[in-house]
């Protein structure tokens, strides 16, 4: 797919499974919205295939596809309350009133929204419109429903709301959402498959937990959540070499030496007094989470976050202790050294800190 | 906070220079144009103006539908273009606008004339040359000439805001290209038209100039008898008599128009 | 549908400029019928510059639009500031107020002004009231509603709190219009005081009912000119004035673009850091 001549999509292939919550996920302008539009029919790859149900959909329009949308922002339609917004799909397709009525009515009670017919959609909150942008999509009893960050224009409270209620709406209705979101958080939380993507190209699929516990690059590994990223080299199978020592590990098929990425989630070490610590260090800074202390060590000039609940003030010399399987090895990828240590750490989190809305 | 007597000039001025008026207006009508006495006479007399004021009705309300339907078209044609090339129609609809009104219609006087240029042309193609000047049609003609830039411009304006996601929510939902223009493109642009229509009618209704270069004298609108009214026969009440009318009847259509398009309107007051 | 419509646009743009064509044809004809093209000839411009009652008529018209386009600028720009801190009711009927030049057609305008100052001249015993003055006043009160039009939306896309930091930063009320509002609504207040002098330059209706024969613009004489055969020099300054309008109107689009490409790449800056 390319796009005013820059490639924005490079060789996506993907396999949504019926009834499935997939998320795409990745950082502003990754590609995913593109990849949302070409499934829904409003932007056409330059090559490439959709196929729906083993058949190619790539020359049908949108207003044919089996497939409905919530955009981004809604776009629902102004001119029109609440109770026709939600009828539209229906009215096109030439239901009798009384089935559109029957339709929307039973719709409007399974988004909470009964009593709201006559609204004026200006009229209606964030969330409001959020449900009735649900509604007008679901009615129409899609095979798959297209969500473009849905959530992205509410406050952080509703957003945890409606992520509780979109993956109990998904269950209940039993169809294929796909969704996109730059949200790591909302990805891990709703879905059944995640698919992270960067710079128009897949980097990993696979269930919340395989893409947090086993990522396969050092962009997968950073993304989503903590991470502790360093260099280290695979002398044999089941045992991985950094700092200049051997550590046991559950990875195995690598060449031997060969270099590698090694990520170490920060919850996953235990600290140790010094002199029973496969590596010690000095404690620089210490940071409280409430559930857990953020604390930066260095290691031989190189600072590792560890997040525990045991507190070892500043200047403590302290050792630390890594279990084998959760040492996560990785084949060095282009993301390679792109990512530092922790010697910038600011008490607050990039993903909280980064509120963007994406227009890609 | 003091600054809204920032206002205040202003409002003393309008009130002044527009509102003054409009009562002295009223003021002229009701009362005789030599002894100055309160008197229905000038009202009454319009009754015999009445077939002039129906037909100023008539060609302006046919001129307005003729420049919708045409403009139409042309205020979405611009829309879908690029931004640039939008710019630049956008700027050529404009420009005739800022010239003299009075010499591009004596320009459609050269034209259509029984020797002028079309009936030339026609005549050199060996066809009897046609009536094409001095009619109701070369009224209308006139009126759509000269006004069509200003139902064109509120069109196009309601038609390029609109976001082009709702087209695609419309699209999603199943709708064709033709139900997307009914069910979403033309409502959503109903402001621009009831603004157009305004903006064509109330102008048209009023002119005295179309009508005696390319009309006849069957086709005197009203504008053209109050003018008379004050640069010829020199009869200020009746003149005031028949703008207060004029203004009534535009008041009237207006309020019909609007109640056709009535929804939309608390929108427009909205965003 | 999308190519009749492309095949209409076609037809109206010509139709609009067929006219156009014609009298910029005829300014090169050596004949005096718009109609038929006699031989080539620049002799009508060189009339044109000789004629000075008619370039006296050119000067009027830019006095009055200069004069009346500066007086409802400023007043206009001080009204939106005033009307857009007022609220319900008041600010509805100043608004109405405001719409009454707009709805009303040019000739009630014109009629009603003429009607005011006839009897205001009665009332002060004067011999002739109609001339530069009323001229000057009717052009206010037309131009007045486009400044407050352009200016009102501007205000409201400004983000109130940009006065407020100013104020915080220590200026005075007065200090922190020149410094940071006036620089917002900037954009507001040239295309009011364009679509004002347009106006005022090209307006014929209204002028002519409220000036006197003492003070002719160069509409209301063009009016007189067409009532008997017209002399082809008019056709001579109508071309020359569709040039400079065009390049007028090029050059404000030109400047237009940019400004507008200009903010999208400091927009795309925001998002890309």
């Amino acid at each position: 797919m390319e796009f005013g001549g820059e490639r924005v999509l490079d060789s996506i292939n993907l396999d949504i499974e019926d009834k499935a919550f997939v998320t795409l996920l990745g950082p502003s302008g990754c590609g995913k919205t593109t990849t949302l539009r070409i499934i829904g029919g409003f932007q056409k790859p330059t090559s490439g295939d959709v196929l729906f149900d083993g058949s190619s959909i790539i020359d049908l329009p949108a207003y044919k596809r089996q497939i409905n949308t919530v955009f981004q922002n809604y776009a629902l339609f102004p001119h029109l309350d609440v109770y026709e917004n939600i009828a539209f799909g229906l009215r096109i397709s030439r239901l009798s009133e009384a089935e559109i009525d029957r339709r929307v009515t039973e719709m409007l009670a399974s988004v909470s929204l009964r009593g709201f017919e006559n609204r004026k959609i200006t009229s209606l909150s964030g969330g409001q419109q959020q449900r009735v942008a649900i509604a007008r999509a679901l009615v129409n009893r899609p095979k798959v429903l297209l969500l473009d960050e849905p959530l992205g224009a509410l406050d952080l409270r509703l957003r945890k709301d409606m992520q509780t209620e979109l993956k109990k709406i998904q269950q209940e209705v039993g169809i294929t959402f796909v969704y996109v979101t730059h949200d790591q958080e909302e990805a891990l939380a709703m879905s059944d498959t995640v698919v992270v993507m960067d710079a128009g190209r897949i980097q990993q699929v696979g269930t919340p937990e395989d893409i947090y516990n086993e990522p396969v690059n050092a962009f997968v590994a950073d993304f989503i959540g903590e991470s502790n990223i360093l260099d280290g080299t695979m002398p044999c199978d089941y045992k991985v070499r950094m700092f200049g020592r051997e550590f046991e590990c559950v990875d195995k098929g690598f060449a031997p030496n060969e270099p590698v990425d090694i990520v170490i989630r920060p919850e996953d070490i235990d600290i140790v007094p010094a002199d029973q610590g496969l590596l010690c260090g000095t404690v620089t800074q210490v940071t409280f989470k409430g559930v857990h202390y953020d604390t930066i060590v260095d290691f031989r000039g190189f600072k590792w976050l560890i997040q525990t609940t045991d507190f070892c003030p500043e200047g403590s010399y302290i050792g630390i202790r890594i279990n084998p399987e959760d040492i996560q090895v990785m084949h060095r990828s282009e993301y390679s050294g792109l990512y530092g240590d922790y010697s910038s750490y600011s008490a607050e989190y990039e993903e909280l800190v980064e509120e963007e809305t994406e227009e890609e | 906070m003091k600054r809204k007597f920032l206002a205040a000039p202003y409002v003393v001025w309008m009130l002044l220079f527009t509102l003054v008026p409009l009562f002295i207006v009223i003021y002229f009508a009701f009362t005789d144009s030599i002894t100055g006495a309160f008197t229905l006479n000038n009202l009454v007399s319009i009754t015999d103006y009445a077939t002039i004021f129906l037909r100023s009705i008539w060609l302006s309300v046919a001129a307005t539908l003729i420049c919708l339907i045409i403009g139409y078209p042309v205020a979405y044609t611009i829309a879908q273009c690029k931004p640039k090339t939008q710019r630049i129609l956008h700027m050529l609809i404009m420009l005739p606008m800022c010239m003299s009104f009075l010499l591009r219609t004596l320009a459609w006087v050269a034209l259509l004339e029984d020797t002028g240029i079309i009936n030339n042309i026609i005549t050199s193609l060996g066809i009897t040359p046609l009536p094409l000047i001095r009619n109701s049609g070369a009224v209308i003609l006139g009126m759509v000439y000269n006004y069509l830039p200003y139902m064109i411009l509120p069109l196009y304006t309601s038609i390029s805001k609109q976001n082009p996601r709702l087209i695609e929510a419309a699209e999603d939902l199943g709708c064709n290209k033709v139900n997307v223009f009914r069910k979403v493109i033309l409502p959503l642009s109903l402001p621009g038209i009831t603004s157009g229509i305004t903006m064509v009618f109330v102008p048209a209704v009023s002119t005295f100039y179309i009508s005696q270069k390319l009309g006849s004298p069957g086709t005197i609108l009203v504008g053209d008898v109050i003018e008379s009214q004050f640069k010829g026969a020199y009869n200020p009440n009746l003149g005031a008599a028949m703008s207060l009318i004029l203004m009534i009847l535009i008041f009237i259509c207006i309020g019909i128009t609007n109640h056709f398009t009535k929804n939309t309107d608390e929108e427009v007051m909205m965003s | 549908m999308r190519k009749a419509s492309k095949v209409v646009t076609v037809i109206v743009f010509l139709f609009l400029y067929v006219p156009i064509i014609v009298l910029m044809v005829a300014s090169f004809s050596s004949g005096t019928d718009l109609a038929i093209f006699k031989e080539f000839t620049f002799s009508r411009y060189a009339e044109l510059f000789k004629d000075t009652n008619l370039l006296l008529l050119v000067r009027n018209s830019a006095i009055i639009a200069v004069l009346s386009t500066a007086v409802a600028t400023i007043l206009g720009t001080m009204a939106a500031m005033g009307i857009y801190s007022m609220k319900g009711r008041i600010r509805s009927l100043v608004m109405g107020l405001t719409n009454i030049p707009m709805t009303n057609p040019d000739i009630v305008t014109g009629v009603s002004l003429a009607l005011m100052f006839a009897f205001t001249g009665t009332v002060l015993r004067l011999q002739t009231v109609l001339g530069f003055w009323t001229l000057l006043i009717a052009h206010i009160t037309f131009n007045l509603p486009y400044v407050i039009l352009n200016v009102m939306p501007r205000l409201a896309q400004m983000d109130p709190n940009l006065t407020n930091a100013a104020l915080d930063l220590g200026c005075t009320p007065i200090k922190s219009f020149f410094k940071v509002t006036l620089h917002e609504i900037m954009p507001g207040i040239i295309s009011g005081a364009l679509m004002s002098f347009t106006m005022s330059l090209d307006d014929f209706v209204i002028s002519y009912f409220v000036t006197g024969s003492g003070f002719l613009t160069l509409p209301v004489e063009i009016y007189n000119y067409t009532k008997k055969p017209i002399h082809p020099k008019l056709y001579a300054l109508f071309s020359l004035m569709f040039i400079v309008i065009l390049i007028l109107m090029v050059t404000m689009n030109v400047l237009q673009a940019r400004s507008g490409s200009a903010k999208r790449r400091l927009r795309a800056g925001k998002e890309a850091a």
